[in-house]
């Protein structure tokens, strides 16, 4: 199946009347000869959650990275679409509005706790951040948002001033995604959530996490190798091997049917439940 | 003068190094101005920074006060007023009106700095963003995006923790509107006098090899939220000595019994007052 035959599966049969919320084009990055990504491109659709999954080196990590403005790809565009409905180049954007878009519209939720939270803080701290850096200056009403959003995540409010480090792996994952999405952000890029988690905890999370970007109609960017998070978390699904997207399409119909050869070994190398 | 050193103990090459260094710093209020910072003949953390401001812009007509945590007569503040008597000639007085130049560790003096004087603070610690931000190229950018939000999660925290903000000294402030400074380790109490002080203010860090500044009559505003407004401490007591309610106040340990006495924390301020009062009473 060509790329170009699987853009053309929008999320629904029916043409989409919104523009895409983010469409990228022939995204690639060289690290010194290897070829880590070679035209990606792809659409995300306002409230879509988009499963990116392949092996280890497959180029995941590298589309996240370039998206999210952590890397800088070689070549492409990713065309977002802001809140007054102009699109602007997101790889073009220049660091200040980079930085204000990262701040306002998305957020990043890392597979280590460590690396998007800070645990020399407290995490109501941690959350609040988000909201001061938004320009928030009212103590006693940011207590009331974070302690309401750490609810949300079933995080006893409570223990709203320990420190991090003295919560399990779980909750500090609950309160990486408290701290994300307390500004109520439109985008999210997601790097394996439940990495490293066990499965009862993982299971929880993602029931969590679907219930959230459902309620919140919140767009998503999720990078997974595990298939069984994709197909609970994700409407539609892009299967990359060596940099490039071999598949794309509805997350049940990939897996169901999946057309690559290499998506149908990814498929069937899962043990059946 | 003692023989065999340059005017003011630094070469002139160094001396237009960092008068560059200063001139920049001062048109750009709060931005810190990397400088060749040089060996000076005393530790880190003993003012090495002031000193070198100090020596840069020092003139044969100047007049020298330099106080350590606000007092004229301690161990810091009497080397280097002796080092600059030797080594540059120049007077040197301990009240602060007659001072064209006052190089400080701590305090602002008690008495209104006016148009024409400089005060030369000395920085251990330039970076106001170094404590949730290790990485100097991260807070040059921070800075460059005026991206201080951050900065607000140590207000936070304070507050979270102990009911109200507990920054007591190098309280962070907003110079012009733009930059984010780190006022030196005077107290908050001096914060207030930084705004619009019709003095120039330049703040020197040795061993940082930083140098920035605040020019006269530049606003100053210090951090603070909307429900939870900057405030400056106050005592109950007041000066035991000259009886003096308005001004920052020290507590002494006395005896060994554990009395205390409070008195004012700037010497010169003290004694012009006592000065004052026992003049009154002899008339």
């Amino acid at each position: 199946m060509s790329d170009a035959a699987a853009l053309e599966l929008a999320p629904d049969a029916a043409p989409a009347v919104a523009p895409p919320l983010l469409a990228a084009r022939g995204l690639a990055k060289r690290y010194g000869r290897r070829t880590a990504m070679a035209d990606v491109s792809f659409e995300l659709w306002p409230g879509e959650v988009l499963a990116v999954v392949g092996e280890s080196g497959a180029g995941k990590s590298t589309l996240l990275r370039c998206l999210s403005g952590q890397d800088e790809p070689d070549a492409g565009e990713a065309m977002y679409r802001r809140l007054d409905g102009t699109a602007v180049d997101v790889l073009r954007l220049g660091d200040v509005r980079r930085r204000l878009l990262l701040r306002t519209d998305w957020g990043v939720i890392h597979q280590n706790p460590r690396d998007g939270l800070r645990f020399g803080v407290s995490a109501g701290a941690n959350v609040a951040e988000r909201l001061m850096e938004n320009g928030a200056r009212h103590y006693a009403d940011m207590r009331a948002e974070v302690a309401d959003w750490l609810m949300r995540l079933e995080i006893d409010p409570e223990r709203m001033d320990e420190l991090p480090h003295t919560f399990s792996g779980g909750m500090q994952q609950r309160l990486q995604i408290a701290r994300c999405l307390v500004t109520r952000p439109r985008l999210v890029f997601l790097d394996e959530p439940t990495g490293g988690l066990d499965v009862s905890v993982q299971a929880r999370l993602l029931d969590l996490l679907r219930t959230l970007v459902r309620e919140l109609e919140v767009a998503a960017i999720l990078v997974t190798h595990d298939l069984a998070v994709a197909r609970m978390l994700a409407d539609r699904l892009a299967v990359m091997r060596d940099g490039r997207v071999v598949e794309l399409g509805l997350t049940d119909q990939v897996l169901d049917d999946p057309q690559h050869p290499y998506t149908q070994l990814l498929v069937a190398s899962v043990l059946p439940a | 003068m003692i023989a065999g050193y340059n005017f003011a103990y630094l070469d002139e090459q160094t001396k237009r190094m960092i008068r560059r260094a200063i001139l920049k710093a001062t048109a750009i209020p709060g931005y810190q101005v990397p400088f060749a910072s040089r060996e000076m003949p005393l530790p880190y953390g003993w003012g090495t920074g002031g000193i070198q401001v100090t020596a840069s812009i020092i003139g044969r007509g100047d007049t020298l006060k330099v106080i350590d945590q606000g007092a004229d007569d301690t161990t810091n503040a009497v080397s280097i007023r002796r080092f600059f008597a030797r080594t540059a000639g120049v007077r040197t007085t301990e009240r602060t009106r007659e001072a064209s130049i006052i190089q400080t560790r701590h305090r602002i003096p008690e008495t209104p700095l006016r148009e024409g004087q400089i005060i030369v603070f000395q920085v251990p610690i330039p970076e106001p963003l170094r404590w949730l931000e290790p990485r100097e190229r991260e807070t040059r950018r921070m800075h460059a995006h005026a991206d201080y939000g951050a900065m607000y999660v140590k207000l936070y925290e304070d507050i979270a923790r102990y009911g109200r903000i507990a920054t007591g000294y190098d309280y962070p402030v907003v110079v012009n509107g733009r930059y984010l400074m780190r006022p030196s380790p005077i107290p908050k109490f001096d914060n207030p006098k930084l705004d619009r002080l019709p003095a120039l203010a330049l703040f020197g860090a040795g061993r940082e090899k930083r140098i920035y500044a605040v020019p006269p009559h530049t606003p100053v505003k210090s951090l603070d939220f909307e429900d939870h407004p900057f405030r400056v401490e106050s005592w109950r007591e007041r000066c035991a000595l000259c009886g003096s309610g308005s001004s920052f106040l020290d507590e002494i340990v006395v005896d060994d019994s554990g009395r205390r006495m409070f008195v004012c924390s700037d010497t010169d301020y003290c004694s012009g007052r006592r000065a004052k009062r026992s003049g009154a009473e002899a008339a």
